[in-house]
């Protein structure tokens, strides 16, 4: 089944970086009401470069996928690599067609990274449009 | 003996497609049902041979339009058995229904402090415009509860009638979630007793039993077309008449009026008075057929089918230990809501409908129910008259493929 690769499979079963850190920067949390998928994020930088990811969450494969995906590719980031981060670099991370019935579930890593990492610089929350509408 | 849904099922052409390699089996009906065939043929031989605009023009097709669109109205009122035609206005849809009583009667009548009951069972559409007067006039939004099986709480909201004034209140028929129908009947008569008016949302009522207005009493009842087999884009509004003539206009515009002047105008009387501007003629024309398509199967056989699929589909699916179906057994309608976890119904669905098995995942609008239950979302599969017994073995063995396929 295309949408639920393998990776996807896996990464949902199998999430990396999962679990608090105990010396993080900045944490934050998103939530998509509409199907109750959550996130909760740590991050840890040092001199503006990411250098752990702790997260925890509850929601879809395709969220769940994508979080543990993109906490991979975080680490080792600057926070502002990640700031100019757009949909399609998590859409081809996750390697699957992402329909427009699912692309909250597959973008909302990114948005509570971009939120995380804003919020470390003493920037104002950025919305849902702003994380979806940056693209190439 | 053969099913029912053996001769309605070719009657709806969107059901003989595949979905890849599989029939499509379609399970969510709640949201929308599909359309027979004679529904959609009186709309294209609306447009084909009828179409002009109703209650306009000196011509020959004016003139038959003008008849289509009011005998349609004729048919809503056998149907629901309004005592008038003129209790029977046409809108796009339940929520519309809603909207309108609440932007007019309520406008007019909620001051502030006034109490409006609603239930947990409700849907967003009849929780949102009650809101939305609590804050543009005060009105006082108070919930009966549900119980732990999801069913309504009744002495929560019979205390609440009784020592509350409430002055009106909306409850569901029928819970677009969990299927559950509530005494409705009892509720409205309670609420008359202590001086208050009943609204009753009937959209998940409306597929699955024959409606009295009279003898239930209710000031407002709402449903809408495209869950009964007929056209998307209309509603209906079954308002005592009373209370419509009392009411101020909703839209205005064309036909809504008695006279326009330069500063000033009279609106005309219901239902014409809530009907501004060009109406939907040709899906009211779809609406009519598919009236005569339900009135032609008879409620009594309707019913005894639906009862015994969902009596299937209860006792199927409790046989996957997985499922943990949500809400009582007792008194379902329509709809089953259920979840699988750790499986999130999101994927679950998703599964599901590559395979052909159509059904709905998330809130349903339902927020408030959801979070009552402790449950962030659902998958819900619910049935229609075309719906058999093999629907639901597929349905279950998909469902029990897609579990496995996310925990394996």
């Amino acid at each position: 089944m295309d949408l639920y690769a393998e990776n996807i499979l896996e990464h949902s079963k199998n999430p990396r970086n999962a679990g608090d850190l105990t010396d993080s920067t900045v944490s934050h949390d998103e939530e998509n009401i509409a199907c109750g998928d959550k996130i909760h994020l740590e991050i840890k930088t040092d001199d503006g470069v990411i250098s752990k990811v702790g997260w925890s969450g509850t929601g879809c494969a395709i969220s769940q996928a994508s979080m543990s995906i993109l906490s991979e590719e975080l680490i080792g980031k600057s926070e502002d690599e990640v700031l100019a981060m757009k949909k399609e670099d998590v859409y081809e991370m996750l390697g699957v067609p992402i329909g427009p019935r699912r692309f909250k579930c597959a973008l909302m890593s990114l948005h509570c990274a971009k939120n995380a990492l804003r919020k470390a610089k003493g920037l104002e929350k950025q919305s849902w449009l702003e994380t979806v509408s940056l693209s190439e | 003996m053969p099913q029912i849904s053996d001769e309605i099922r070719p009657q709806f052409p969107i059901l003989s497609q595949n979905i890849g390699e599989n029939p499509l089996i379609y399970l969510d009906n709640a949201a929308t049902a599909q359309k027979p065939k004679c529904v959609i043929d009186a709309i294209s031989e609306f447009y084909e041979k009828d179409n002009a605009n109703a209650h306009r023009g000196m011509h020959p097709l004016a003139e038959r339009a003008t008849k289509v669109y009011e005998a349609a109205r004729d048919s809503v009122q056998g149907f629901i058995n309004a005592h008038s035609r003129r209790e029977i206005v046409f809108t796009r849809n339940t929520t519309e229904s809603i909207n309108l009583v609440a932007r007019t009667w309520g406008e007019e009548n909620l001051k502030k402090g006034d109490t409006v009951l609603l239930s947990l069972l409700e849907h967003h559409s009849d929780i949102v415009p009650w809101l939305q007067l609590k804050e543009r006039k005060g009105a006082n939004v108070r919930w009966a509860g549900v119980k732990k099986d999801g069913s309504l709480d009744m002495d929560e909201a019979e205390k609440i009638i009784r020592e509350e004034s409430v002055k009106l209140m909306c409850i569901t028929c029928v819970s677009n979630v969990l299927g559950t129908r509530t005494d409705f009947e009892s509720l409205t008569k309670l609420v008359h007793e202590h001086g208050g008016i009943a609204l009753l949302d009937a959209a998940q009522l409306a597929p699955h039993s024959q409606i009295d207005v009279q003898k239930i009493g209710c000031d407002f009842l709402a449903f809408s077309a495209h869950k009964i087999y007929g056209p998307l884009g209309i509603g209906v509004l079954y308002g005592k008449e009373e209370l419509l003539k009392n009411m101020p206009p909703y839209l205005g515009g064309g036909m809504m009026i008695e006279e326009v002047s330069e500063d000033c105008f009279t609106a005309t009387d219901p239902p014409e008075k809530f009907e501004a501007g060009t109406q939907p003629i040709a899906e009211a024309r779809g609406l009519h057929a598919t009236i005569d398509f339900i009135e032609e199967i008879g409620w009594e056989r309707i019913q005894r089918h639906e009862s015994e699929l969902m009596d299937y589909a209860l006792r199927k699916l409790s046989e996957l230990k997985f499922v943990k179906i949500l809400g009582p057994n007792e008194n379902r309608l329509g709809c089953i809501a259920l979840v699988t976890e750790p499986v999130h119904p999101h994927d679950l669905t998703e599964y599901c409908g590559r395979k052909g098995v159509c059904m709905r995942a998330g809130l349903h609008c339902a927020q408030p129910l959801h979070k009552a239950l402790g449950f962030n979302a659902s998958t819900r599969m619910s049935f229609g008259i075309y719906n058999t017994k093999e629907d639901i073995d597929r349905a279950c063995n998909v469902i029990k493929e897609a579990y496995k396929f996310f925990t394996d």
